[in-house]
């Protein structure tokens, strides 16, 4: 781990640098709204806003994707799963960084490996943008990140005056930074950024025990609070669509006159046809159950099954839900619940 | 690297109808490549994905024992796209299979007991998996009595047919074959699975049931497995759910923190009385 340094009116020259050998995707400002996309030249990304609308997940995980192919009168199903040019996502917050971290327990593990996923994740590195700019939906410290967390990032930029400090953190972000020109940061670099740390943390509500919410949420699966708490709830889904680590999927087939396809398509707990079986039985039938789910699935199960935390506190969900549910205000209505 | 996605392509052998108003096929595969055959291996209660590529893919219980597992039965109810599809297929046809899926029944747990096979309908299939494996000469050794209770709507839905005459020929198993409702030809056994159930006399100390079968079915036969006095640990389940990857990822067929693809399809009832009720 060492320090480098770039000035503001530089990065659009370095990233240039980058997009001789990599795919960049960073943020950028199309029609008002902040998201990632592939750029062609470094003045596209823009590095002055809070976070995008929408995570990068799709970096890795498409929301439309082939799995599979054949022409018309083939037998053989085309694989599409070939290695991509390397890809640099660049300008992330840590909280969504650290997302992928969570991703790669479900989607890179050992025993089913997604081809598809792992492919894509072995060609990519992360070089974040340390948060600078808090909201107030910001839930990080809570899910175990902070707004300068170097989880799951290669590298790291930190905005200080009229630069950036830019944090090497893995040999992939070494291969990245170096050689470029930039310069060694100044002597006690670090330090000033642990200072920065604890001065944005504290702008952050203070963090929530989860494991002690875990159990109460645990004891309170039939709870009629359930009901009360989600009854606004229009299962629409964009907090799950919005969220960098929502990564339920549908796999869904096509035939166009000529080619047939399998694709996998991002899905939503919170839409009916989730889990509706061919009999017309359905487990999660209403709002109800189904919000249920994204709450225990996220603070419950998947520290049961990845020994996660399933949330990382980017806050969209409460940012742009049309009903103002807040995550924070549900979980927070559990803590200390001994069921009832 | 292997993709979990890829499915091998299967020749059908045969297709044919179980049911007298055709809803219901088993079709018999067998590997179009042999290298595929050797590397496939299953246990009953396991289940695969069969895929047409360019109308769909769904999951099914492997309905064959494991004793020939290079031709393999799928028993398919006819209810949606993909289905029709399948029961449209001719032998010759192509069709793609991924698996085997999923966790089977607890062959270790079964060992030196008596084995209580409850199914209904449709849920019958890898019971007849387990049962057809049971009867293996060198696997019959195994265990002790195995009774077989398996009910139907009517005598039209009953499944499987010629194993059910030639299992009731057999003196080693016990089968209790029951209708709930009766046609003019019938003339075996009318009543419930539950009713059935709960007029055997078996041993509660040495006994393992295996239950698989309609939401009312399971509903009923549960307390009467109780009132024979298994415990929730000697009854396992094996369970449906809406399913999409088989492996643990597509994140919809969750009960609680287990999945019904990875962590199931067969749940002990103690297992199943520790998750939430969403099934």
């Amino acid at each position: 781990m060492y320090y480098k340094t770039i000035k503001k009116n530089e990065v659009g020259r370095f990233l240039d640098g980058l997009l001789a050998e990599y795919t960049v995707v960073a943020p950028v400002r199309k029609n008002g709204v902040v998201g990632f996309d592939a750029i062609q030249s470094g003045e596209e990304a823009i590095l002055d806003f809070s976070n995008t609308t929408a995570s990068p997940k799709g970096v890795l995980m498409p929301q439309l994707e082939t799995l599979l192919s054949a022409r018309a009168g083939e037998e053989e199903a085309v694989e599409h799963t070939g290695m991509r040019k390397p890809v640099v996502l660049f300008g992330a917050r840590p909280c969504d960084a650290r997302a992928f971290m969570f991703l790669d327990r479900v989607f890179n593990d050992g025993i089913a490996r997604d081809v598809y996923y792992g492919n894509r994740r072995d060609a990519l590195l992360i070089v974040s943008l340390g948060c600078t700019r808090t909201r107030d939906t910001c839930f990080c410290t809570t899910t175990g990140g902070g707004p300068l967390s170097t989880q799951g990032s290669d590298a790291m930029l930190v905005e200080q005056g009229d630069g950036y400090t830019v944090h090497v953190i893995t040999a992939g972000g070494a291969e990245l930074m170096n050689s470029r020109g930039l310069s060694d940061a100044h002597e006690g670099v670090g330090e000033e950024i642990r200072k920065l740390a604890l001065q944005i943390t504290a702008e952050i509500d203070p963090p929530v025990d989860l494991s002690e919410l875990k159990t109460s949420l645990d004891n309170s699966f039939d709870t009629a609070a359930w009901q009360t708490l989600t009854e606004k709830c229009l299962s629409c889904g964009v907090c799950t669509y919005l969220c960098p680590t929502c990564h339920c999927f549908d796999i869904a087939d096509e035939d166009n006159i000529g080619v047939k396809v399998r694709n996998r398509i991002w899905d939503s707990c919170q839409f009916p046809g989730f889990t509706m079986q061919a009999s017309g039985f359905n487990p999660r039938p209403t709002y109800r159950e189904r919000h249920r789910q994204r709450i225990m699935h996220k603070f419950s199960y998947c520290d049961d099954n990845h020994h996660m935390t399933g949330c990382v506190g980017c806050g969209r969900c409460v940012l742009e839900c049309p009903v103002n549910l807040d995550i924070r205000r549900v979980l927070g209505s559990f803590r200390g619940r001994n069921g009832g | 690297m292997t993709n979990p996605y890829m499915p091998v392509p299967m020749r059908v052998e045969k297709s044919a109808v179980e049911t007298a108003d055709g809803s219901i096929r088993t079709l018999t595969l067998s590997f179009a490549r042999g290298e595929d055959g050797k590397a496939f291996s299953f246990l009953p209660g396991q289940f695969a994905e069969l895929s047409l590529l360019g109308t769909g893919e769904a999951p099914f219980g492997i309905a064959s024992s494991p004793e020939d597992s290079n031709l393999l039965d799928f028993t398919v109810s006819r209810v949606g796209l993909v289905t029709t599809e399948l029961h449209n297929l001719k032998p010759g046809d192509t069709v793609g299979m991924r698996g085997s899926f999923g966790n089977g029944y607890p062959l270790e747990h079964l060992r030196e007991k008596s084995i209580l096979i409850v199914g209904g309908g449709f849920g019958f299939s890898t019971l007849r998996s387990f049962t057809g494996y049971a009867l293996n000469p060198d696997i019959r050794r195994l265990y002790k009595d195995i009774t077989v209770v398996y009910g139907a709507r009517n005598p039209g839905l009953l499944l499987y047919r010629a194993d059910l005459l030639e299992w009731e020929k057999r003196t080693d198993l016990r089968l209790e074959v029951t209708v709930d409702e009766a046609d003019g030809e019938w003339t075996g056994r009318t009543g419930v699975v539950p009713a059935v159930v709960a007029g055997l006399d078996i041993d509660p100390r040495t006994t393992i049931a295996l239950v698989c079968g309609p939401p009312g079915m399971i509903r009923f036969t549960l307390p009467a497995l109780s009132e024979l006095g298994l415990s929730p640990a000697r009854v396992y389940l094996s369970l449906e759910m809406k399913m999409k990857c088989g492996i643990g990822k597509c994140g919809r067929c969750n009960i609680g923190g287990a999945y019904v693809c990875t962590d199931g399809p067969v749940f002990s009832l103690a297992e199943l009385n520790k998750l939430p009720q969403e099934y």
